[in-house]
């Protein structure tokens, strides 16, 4: 920690960075109004799987950027789980330094593009801004200005390598190519491991690829990120499962001295209501994964994808946002939410609710599914609702929804996605009996550490935390890496 | 990429492939299946393994033409690549001597069952098969499963081969003759659901080996969920042997209609323009 604010502080004192500070008073930097991030049209996007955002130009970032106010104690950075040197990357955009900027958040973060995308902003880094903290103002956009000089960088063509310290000839493994398992991957690769990423699909990039949409995260930004790992030497290989395709004890065999499992959160959950078997319910997962990973749209691919006219999605967060907005762009007339609590309890990003509304999807709050009815061939039509209403708060401290007595509701269906939480991918565990994991099906695991009751097999991301973010996954790859490479050096 | 080594026709539509996986031959049991996809814009698809040789590390895989994947999957020539193929999936079967095992394969369910037959053999079971198609030339695998099979029932429904009559028949004369301890049933759903009815008669504890439609095989997307004992349960992960009295075979025979128009679509555009690259 101290460590950290003095290295802070020395950022803070060059020259160029105060130079910068004088050149406008903090009045004036708090006067200005945060940028409004440029969208396509809701009525055009929703035809495509264009991107929602934009991006900043070169000049809206540089006035975003000289709204903050280079603090003495940069709190931001508190609530950032790689802990990027928030105010340090984003002086060098208000200098115009955009490859230098790109530069500082690759010190700490493996996906800036992605981050930049995804990220709850508005939760971590923003929600602990000087602006939002005592200005009581909208924060600096730091998310913008992330993807700003991610993007800039990427489309530059100077996409600057990070450096790698001599390799130490040690091979490790990382199982699962999502968000832990790239960031797991590159920090590995920098202290100079030998890395080889195992993926069990055809596809490096995990949830980055099979669910996060295009209109969200195009693929070819995730796959920028891939190739800047593989030229720091990491190694991919797709369609293995480790504990299937092999066993861990050939791969140690092999010469692998340590593991990190990032393996997802896999299982779909259910409601297990009647009906929920028919044709045409089908779980977020396989919804999105037909889209995103199989192109299931492109009529020249072989996947096919039910596209209903009424679609019901059942769940209030960043998934079924996803979802429902999917529906549309595949040609839905009713795309409709279905939560059982209200706007206010809804999980999902404010953003990605906005978008929704804008995209014209309906949504249906304190409703809950209760049983499905079909046709003869077993095909969903229609859904019974319960109408809900809040009660006492539960354990998670929302208010909790209880049902409101004979308040039923019927409404037409033809597709019906369930995107109500996922449960930890039971492939690694099941392969290692020796592996302790909690009565959820999660990876245990030491927490200052990630090191699992196996000590050479390390974990993160939703197969230890079973349904988190993209940033907090990576957040684990992050220490994962930091406690391995000290567990390899003692060994 | 996983190269093609050998190359079989047992009929028009069905092909034994010998495809070049050394480690899934290596990890696989009887009963384990893997994902296969063709090309770039391929779908997954999921296929339960005939075989394997450890030594030259193939598996063999046995596809009967029935849609797109399955066609450009039959279409593949010795020296030709499987671009994904991953496994293996799914619970391998639990053998152990039980007895006598009565086993049962419809069409090209025959070839999944064939390593399960061996294994049993080699686990000092009695074992009588029975094997079942539409006729004579749809009848696979008949000379390898005779090797592990202590004795072989043939059924054709036309009595082109062997006997007269459904798998069920051939089935109810095992049954009649000598206890039974266990069956295996693998084939069409409907031959299963048929099957399974057979021996619940008498009840013999059997299981089924499904063949439900996935995406990725791992328990990620659901597409496989069958109720079995009034509970869901993913075929990928759970399965993809079940109780086959506890099954309900009505609910998975239409899951498994779910993208039936968008298939026949598709397989009769692939046809056509297969035709029309053949002029």
């Amino acid at each position: 920690m101290e460590n950290r604010d003095s290295y802070l502080k020395s950022e803070r004192a060059q020259e160029w960075r105060e130079k910068l500070r004088k050149s406008k008073n903090n009045k004036e930097r708090t006067l200005q109004e945060r940028v409004k991030m440029p969208e396509a049209d809701p009525q055009l996007r929703i035809q495509s799987y264009v991107e929602v955002n934009s991006g900043l130009s070169a000049e809206q970032a540089q006035k975003e950027a000289s709204r903050c106010i280079d603090c003495p104690n940069p709190t931001c950075i508190t609530g950032c789980p790689v802990e990027i040197n928030i105010p340090k990357f984003i002086k060098r955009i208000e200098e115009g330094e955009f490859l230098e900027a790109a530069k500082v958040l690759k010190e700490t973060s493996s996906l800036p593009a992605v981050c930049g995308r995804v990220c709850p902003q508005e939760k971590q880094c923003e929600a602990n801004c000087f602006y939002t903290q005592k200005l009581k103002k909208e924060p600096v956009a730091i998310g913008y200005l992330e993807r700003f000089a991610a993007d800039y960088e990427r489309e530059s063509g100077k996409i600057s390598v990070p450096e790698i310290q001599e390799k130490n000839g040690i091979k490790v493994a990382c199982i699962g190519s999502g968000p832990a398992g790239l960031t797991f991957a590159g920090e590995m690769a920098k202290k100079g491991y030998d890395v080889t990423v195992f993926e069990a699909l055809h596809e490096i990039g995990g949830v980055l690829k099979y669910g996060i949409p295009e209109f969200r995260l195009p693929n070819e930004i995730v796959d920028v990120e891939i190739e800047g790992l593989k030229k720091m030497g990491v190694k991919f290989e797709t369609n293995f499962i480790v504990g299937k395709t092999a066993p861990i004890e050939d791969l140690k065999e092999e010469g692998f001295k340590a593991f990190f499992a990032g393996s997802g959160a896999g299982l779909p959950r259910f409601m297990n209501i009647p009906g929920e078997n028919y044709i045409g319910i089908l779980s977020s997962n396989e919804y999105l994964t037909r889209i995103n990973l199989m192109h299931a749209a492109d009529k020249n691919t072989d996947t096919p994808v039910v596209s209903g006219k009424n679609v019901v999605v059942v769940g209030g967060g960043n998934t079924a946002m996803d979802s429902v907005r999917t529906a549309k762009r595949l040609g839905a007339d009713r795309a409709i939410i279905v939560y059982r609590r209200s706007m206010e309890e809804m999980p999902a990003r404010v953003e990605e609710i906005e978008h929704a509304k804008e995209e014209g999807v309906e949504f249906m709050t304190l409703s809950n599914p209760i049983e499905y009815f079909a046709n003869e061939k077993g095909q969903v039509n229609k859904v019974k609702i319960q109408k809900m209403e809040l009660g006492e708060p539960d354990a998670s401290g929302r208010r909790r929804p209880v049902p409101v007595e004979g308040a039923e509701e019927i409404i037409d269906v033809d597709t019906v996605v369930v995107a109500v939480g996922v449960s930890p991918n039971p492939i690694v565990p099941d392969s290692l009996p020796e592996l302790e994991v909690t009565s959820w099906g999660t990876i245990k695991v030491e927490e200052d550490t990630l090191q699992s009751s196996i000590p050479e097999m390390y974990a993160g991301g939703d197969i230890v935390r079973g349904g988190a973010t993209v940033i907090l996954a990576m957040g684990d790859g992050r220490k994962a890496a930091q406690s391995m490479d000290v567990y390899l050096k003692n060994k | 990429m996983f190269k093609i080594v050998d190359k079989e026709f047992f009929s028009e539509n069905v092909v034994r492939l010998s495809i070049e996986a050394p480690r899934i031959a290596k990890a696989r049991r009887a009963g384990h299946f893997v994902i296969v996809k063709i090309g770039e814009k391929g779908e997954r698809f999921p296929l339960t393994i005939a075989g394997a040789d450890r030594e030259k590390g193939t598996i063999t895989l046995v596809v009967q033409k029935v849609g797109v994947s399955s066609r450009k999957l039959a279409a593949l020539e010795v020296g030709e690549y499987i671009t994904d193929l991953v496994g293996p999936l799914g619970q391998a079967t639990h053998i152990e001597n039980k007895g006598t095992i009565l086993a049962c394969g419809g069409g090209v369910g025959v070839a999944p069952l064939l390593p399960i037959v061996e294994a049993y053999k080699k686990a000092g079971n009695r074992v009588i098969t029975v094997i079942a198609a539409r006729s004579k030339d749809l009848i696979i695998l008949e000379d390898q499963i005779k090797q592990f099979s202590d004795e072989l029932i043939v059924m054709t429904d036309d009595g082109s081969y062997g006997k007269k009559g459904l798998v069920t028949e051939g089935m109810e004369e095992a049954i009649a003759r000598e206890k039974i301890d266990e069956a295996m049933i693998i084939g069409p759903a409907v031959m299963m659901k048929f099957a399974a009815l057979t021996t619940k008669k008498y009840n013999i504890p059997t299981l089924a080996s499904l063949n439900t439609i996935m995406v990725d095989g791992t328990g990620m997307c659901g597409a496989c969920r069958i109720t079995v004992g009034g509970k869901t349960k993913f075929v990928c992960v759970d399965g993809p042997e079940f109780d086959a009295h506890q099954v309900d075979f009505d609910e998975m025979l239409l899951r498994l209609n779910g993208y039936k128009d968008l298939e026949k679509k598709a397989d009769s555009d692939y046809l056509k323009s297969s035709e029309e690259k053949g002029r």
